[in-house]
């Protein structure tokens, strides 16, 4: 009855007040009228007023500023209302008395521990007992009828974080540790702990038990998590956890509300997140106000759910309303659409929104009701008033593309297979990547690669060929047809192009050819008596690059004279080749105009490298970057190609092409992109034998001193590709096993597992 | 020679597979060989100038023969050893100069004997020494020094190794510059030497080290960084780390940002264990081997300066016997603080004033006896205003502003903002401070079983003073009754300006202690140094982000 009466009383809004400095911790009393703020720098009492704090009592009195001021935690007795505890910084613990009648209502002074004492705790029935954790590892129980205190609990040399004696079982505490542990202590057993646990890793910053469900503790941690620990069975066992985005620095329980709790962190975050612990991936509340870390948070009435306080580093003090609170959820997108890699749409949302005509366009549509298997168990239960969630039940559907379509992705996976990206010259890696585009019906790369090859091989590589044709059949004519189609196939090209530099083209082409015959002859010999190692791209690049580095030509004019001599005392091709090109040169009128070095396609090239990239075929754009390399490298901005080559390698990933994506990366020439494959390459293995890492490098486990590596069907040691279980560490030669695992399931080794290989 | 080349064939010998170590033994004696050949034929020994036309074919091959000296000494591996030795001793044979280490041992303050002899290790220790082998193809004289404390060593070589080699947001070499940038502000050649080989050997760009002014932007950017933290942490505000993520396309990521001051601070302390433990060159840097034959003189000198000769051995058998007792009256003084700590409450104005002259104390002048020595020209070029020291500012009597670590502490503050924006790496770095602090063996000097934890805390509490960081719950009056005056300005000058550290302070502190309790003393100051540093910079983060 009385509870009753005192909920009906508190009303209020939110509101703050600003304090002369930050709060490390506050403390409500119990009829819910005062709140005490304690920090390194404040130590006062507010009254809880209808429309506002109003500042009852400053507690830090007397001329010299004491450490004993300097509070990192504060506890007002929920017993007696004038008693107040406070954990000093330099290691005191001070109780305080307001009915004292001077000013200084300081009352006891313990200054038992050598470090920082970090929490307070009041027993909640007991009126004398008082329990404080400090950084030296110590707790203490004090009876404030006693000068010193009664009992210490050593934690065993770990910083105490928190204490917090249990609400429903009178002699136990729970003491949380800056090692990670949680400890349950009975209050008449000083000698060791009843029980242990890991709760955290890294430091255990604050735990709470539950105000109503006996056995419940809740501890938060430096590792971001808030646990829920049930210790009421005979094993604890962690029954719920949530993830937060930053260390945890206190929890406290909601009131009334079985499930919820709020916290705040110690760093970077400043908001006082309310969880239902069941639904952890959204908070269930939150309040935004402050501007700093949140360092104190208390609710006001401890039967009474919606009022919170919280005092902060902002040096501000805040009655939180929980109406005002924003709720994520509503803001959260209750639809998702995500884009499979094949092409598939999965959509998931609201049912009430998906019974909408079903007909728009289902391809082959699977519809998968209730995708999230949890909620309908929630649904059927009966209605709770703690329940606070709108029940939602969602649909799932999955839109399966068309085999064959436009928006599957096989041409990607085959385009990137059979692509060549290095291992040739450059005209023969041109050519076959058309002929890959045009087998998959792509005729615009394949044309694409086809002007490629013709904009930028020298007139060397074809005539070189022409040459062998020559060489080996003797037959002109078909030189000569072949030569003519070439030409025909450059001036085509540069008609599509539309560039004003056509004729200069062929000019160039010519004028080049002429200038190689006579540079290459000796070379040229060369190849004819290695043809099939010229294939190989250590003999063809560097050719190429001979040529490439004449820039500075001389002029066709003076060539032109000497060239004829030279070409016709060595073979008929050359003069052939002159006599074309004399007759063709004619016919463009461009004489004597300068040469068009590859560079001039640049432009051009580059400008189509980014269409391709626009329309999302980066595929295109990063393989005409490799094969072109050098040509146009310089033209494109490495931040660009970085940007293309990460896009290609994610996609090549996504569609696990590992060898081709390793490939790419190989090739690549921007250096972020090049150490891709040279970071994480460390592999860690166990022996075999005994199991356990081995740290050493090469084949001897260093703890059972035998070799590792041995196959377990041959019993030799395996150099060379070992492929071995991870479930049992137990292989051998890939062959060996593969062999093996056709006709038994068992591992090769007869330690039972039953090994899978795929 | 092409260096990828080079450095692929001293790292085979870090393997721990004979055959493949004997494999590539035998690669780079046939490689100093033929390099022997194609020098053509052996000057006559009588001439004294060599050649002059194949200078450079020259210098190459002294500097294999300098890794091959090395080898010689440092491999953890037997076997390599004796190898190189027999290889130095056939070169010599043919004719060629062969060089010799310069100075004994690893450390100029540490007689070699007291230092762990490569040849002589347990299994734990060797084993350590072989993985930090393996991984940087070299043990250099730090690793041996801290080798008096394994526990900490193979700690302290995870952590380098993973913030030098492992994934991060910054790029291999330029991690190695930012360690070249921080060493360099306090002048320590033996660390940026080492940086600079390997810089180079990740493919850093020689220009960089020119200067800099030829670095780009965004590295130039971190001199005012690396200038405060070094100098005077306190002084960062949240506007330096905004100018730094701020600056367009020059601006830095937060995690970058996270990596670089771990980096800056770690080789800042760094720096000053270098200097404190008189850490020599390394044998295969310049520096660290000579050609030129042994004279007497040079003998002498060199061998007494590092406390080698027998008669520097007598003086100091005579001055331990002279300062018995200093451990005792030490001991005994902790013994009191123990007992008297409850009697004795001091007030809370006087355990503020306290702290504040501790504070103030030591931000005096410590040394006068050498004046400023301007850096030199080939190691300051890596910073900017070589001016900017601990000088100009204690002589104006600037104070320090204190940071209670209860408002921004490692455990509870830097740790969480340091694994946030840099994952793992808080853990590690929180266990090398645990390390560091918690360590002890129960010894003092000859006796055993000291509980030294008070002494410890003490130490760190005091460096942590002078960085006007101060513990609530410490009394700072303990630091006066533990610390003497000499180990004061040996901390001190360490921890401000540790180019100035020398043997003689070394020395005269402590008197009694042996040398590997001096080195963890110079870990504990390391530590601290470090941590402090950190503490500022991350808070500053902290702001910036708030």
């Amino acid at each position: 009855m009385e509870k009753l009466t005192r909920v009906s009383t508190i009303s209020g809004r939110t509101m703050f007040c600003h304090l002369d400095a930050p709060a490390n911790a506050i403390s409500v009393c119990r009829d819910a009228t005062q709140v005490v703020v304690a920090g390194r720098n404040i130590f006062k009492i507010y009254g809880l007023e209808e429309d506002g704090f109003v500042e009852r009592l400053n507690l830090r009195v007397g001329r010299k500023p004491s450490l004993n001021f300097s509070c990192a935690d504060v506890m007002w007795h929920q017993m007696e209302e004038n008693l107040l505890a406070t954990a000093a910084t330099n290691g005191a613990v001070v109780t305080w008395n307001l009915a004292r009648p001077c000013r200084n209502k300081q009352e006891q002074l313990f200054t038992e521990h050598k470090r920082t004492v970090n929490k307070v705790c009041f027993h909640p029935t007991e009126v004398n007992m008082l329990l404080s954790g400090s950084q030296d590892g110590f707790m203490k129980c004090f009876d404030l009828r006693k000068k010193e205190s009664v009992s210490t609990f050593s934690g065993q040399s770990e910083s105490v974080r928190d204490v917090q004696f249990s609400i429903k079982d009178y002699f136990t505490f729970a003491a949380s540790f800056e090692n990670g542990n949680v400890q349950l202590w009975d209050i008449r057993r000083p000698d060791r702990y009843e029980r242990m646990f890991t709760a955290h890793t890294g430091p255990v910053f604050c735990c709470d038990w539950h105000p109503e469900d006996r056995g419940w503790l809740a501890t938060g941690g430096r590792d971001k998590m808030v646990k829920v620990w049930d210790m009421s069975t005979s094993r604890v066992k962690e029954i719920y956890c949530v993830q937060t985005i930053a260390s945890v620095a206190r929890v406290k329980w909601r009131p009334e509300r079985r499930y919820h709790l709020a916290t705040c962190s110690m760093m970077v975050d400043h908001n006082i997140y309310v969880w239902d612990v069941r639904r952890p991936f959204i908070p269930f509340a939150t309040f935004e106000e402050h501007k700093d870390v949140t360092t104190g948070i208390v609710w006001r009435h401890q039967h009474d759910p919606y009022f919170l306080l919280s005092g902060s580093k902002d040096s501000t003090l805040y009655q939180h309303m929980f109406k005002d609170a924003s709720r994520p959820v509503d803001r959260a997108n209750p639809e998702g659409l995500c884009f499979g890699l094949f092409g598939d749409l999965a959509f998931a949302a609201k049912e009430s929104l998906m019974s909408a005509p079903p007909s728009v366009g289902d391809v082959g549509r699977k519809t998968y009701p209730g995708g999230d298997r949890r909620y309908p168990i929630f649904f059927f239960k009966k209605p709770d008033v703690t329940e606070q969630f709108e029940q939602v039940s969602s649909a799932l559907s999955v839109f399966e593309s068309e085999a064959g379509s436009s928006v599957g992705m096989d041409w990607f996976i085959n385009t990137a297979q059979s692509y060549l990206l290095s291992g040739k010259p450059f005209g023969e890696l041109c050519e076959h990547n058309a002929q890959v585009a045009k087998r998959l019906n792509r005729p615009q790369e394949s044309t694409t690669w086809t002007m490629l090859r013709i904009m930028f091989s020298e007139p060397a590589n074809p005539s070189l060929s022409s040459n062998h044709n020559l060489n080996k059949s003797g037959n002109l004519p078909l030189v000569n047809r072949k030569l003519k189609e070439w030409i025909k196939d450059v001036f085509l090209c540069a008609e599509n192009e539309e560039t004003e530099g056509s004729e200069g083209q062929a000019e160039y082409l010519f004028g080049d050819a002429e200038l190689d015959d006579d540079d290459l002859y000796s070379m040229e010999h060369d190849n004819q008596a290695e043809e099939p190692e010229y294939l190989l791209p250590q003999e063809a690049f560097p050719l190429r690059h001979e040529i490439i580095d004449h820039p500075s030509a001389p002029e066709p004019v003076q060539e032109r004279p000497e060239s004829p001599h030279v070409s016709g005392s060595e073979t008929e091709s050359t003069c052939l080749t002159s006599t074309e090109s004399f007759s063709l040169i004619s016919v463009s009128q461009l004489l004597f105009s300068p040469h068009l070095p590859p560079k001039f396609f640049c432009p051009i090239v580059k400008e189509m490298l980014c269409y391709y990239a626009e329309q999302g075929d980066v595929q295109m754009a990063v393989s005409v970057l490799i094969v072109l390399g050098d040509r146009i490298r310089k033209e494109i901005d490495e931040l660009t190609q970085e940007h293309w080559y990460m896009s290609y390698i994610d996609l090549l990933q996504r569609f696990e092409l590992w060898n081709v994506s390793n490939e790419v990366i190989k090739l690549s020439t921007c250096g972020a992109i090049m150490c891709l494959n040279q970071t994480s390459t460390t592999l860690h293995i166990n022996c075999s034998n005994c199991k356990r890492p081995m740290s050493n490098k090469g084949w001897i486990c260093d703890r059972c001193h035998q070799c590792a590596s041995v196959c377990a069907v041959c019993h030799h040691v395996v150099k060379g590709l070992f492929v071995w279980c991870q479930g049992c560490s137990h292989g051998g030669h890939l062959e060996h096993v593969m062999e093996w695992l056709k006709h038994s399931k068992h591992c090769p080794a007869g330690c039972g597992h039953l090994c899978e290989y795929t | 020679m092409d260096m990828r080349d080079a450095a692929g064939r001293w790292d085979a010998l870090g393997s721990r597979d004979s055959s493949s170590r004997h494999a590539a033994m035998e690669l780079i004696h046939q490689e100093v060989m033929k390099r022997i050949e194609t020098m053509g034929p052996i000057p006559d020994p009588q001439s004294s100038s060599p050649p002059a036309m194949d200078d450079s074919l020259s210098s190459d091959l002294n500097a294999l023969l300098a890794h091959v000296l090395m080898l010689s000494k440092r491999c953890p591996y037997e076997d390599i050893r004796k190898k190189c030795t027999c290889l130095l001793q056939k070169v010599q044979d043919v004719g060629v100069r062969i060089p010799r280490p310069v100075g004994n041992g690893p450390s100029r303050f540490i007689p070699e004997k007291e230092i762990l002899q490569v040849s002589k290790l347990d299994k734990r220790i060797q084993s350590i020494f072989e993985d930090a082998f393996a991984v940087l193809g070299r043990l250099d004289n730090i690793s041996l020094v801290m080798g008096f404390h394994p526990q900490y060593l193979e700690n302290f070589l995870k952590t380098q190794h993973y913030l030098l080699q492992m994934d991060g947001p910054l790029s291999l070499h330029c991690r190695h510059y930012i360690g070249i940038m921080a060493a360099a502000r306090h002048q320590c050649t033996y660390l940026v030497n080492l940086h600079v080989n390997d810089f180079l050997q990740v493919g850093g760009d020689p220009k960089w080290l020119n200067g800099l002014e030829e670095a780009p932007q965004k590295l130039q950017a971190l001199g005012e960084l690396n200038k405060i933290l070094a100098h005077r942490p306190w002084l960062l505000t949240k506007e330096h780390i905004e100018r730094l993520l701020k600056a367009e396309e020059h601006s830095w990521s937060l995690a970058e940002l996270i990596h670089v001051v771990v980096l800056l601070t770690l080789y800042h302390s760094l720096a000053s264990f270098t200097f404190g433990c008189g850490i020599n060159p390394d044998i295969h840097t310049d520096g660290g081997h000579t050609f030129r034959p042994p004279s007497l003189s040079g003998y002498c000198a060199c061998d007494i300066a590092n406390g080698n000769g027998a008669l520097e051995e007598m003086f100091g058998n005579q001055q331990v016997s002279e300062l018995s007792g200093e451990v005792e009256v030490l001991m005994e003084k902790m013994k009191q603080l123990q007992e008297c700590h409850d009697e004795e409450e001091a007030s809370q104005e006087e355990m503020a004033t306290r702290f504040e002259r501790e504070k103030t104390e030591s931000m005096l002048v410590v040394t006068s006896e050498d004046e400023e020595c301007v850096p030199s020209r080939d190691v300051s070029r890596h910073f900017e205003d070589p001016s900017y020291g601990y000088k100009d500012f204690y002589r104006r009597g600037e104070h320090v502003p204190t940071l209670r670590v209860q408002d921004y502490s490692w455990e509870d503050h830097g740790f969480s903002l340091v694994n946030r924006l840099y994952p793992d790496f808080g853990q590690l770095l929180d266990e090398k401070f645990q390390i560091a602090y918690n360590l002890t063996y129960n010894t003092m000097a000859t006796h055993q079983g000291v509980d030294t934890s008070m002494l410890r805390r003490a130490i760190w509490n005091y460096i942590h003073c002078m960085f006007g960081i101060r513990y609530d719950d410490y009394d700072y009056g303990e630091i006066n009754q533990l610390l003497d005056r000499g180990f004061k300005v040996y901390i001190k000058t360490m921890v401000r300006t540790p180019e100035k550290i020398t043997k003689r302070m070394y020395d005269s502190f402590w008197r009694q202690f042996k040398h590997s309790e001096k080195v963890h003393v110079n870990l504990l100051l390391m530590e601290a140094r470090m941590q402090a540093e950190l503490l500022y910079a991350l808070r500053a983060i902290t702001r910036y982000m708030t």
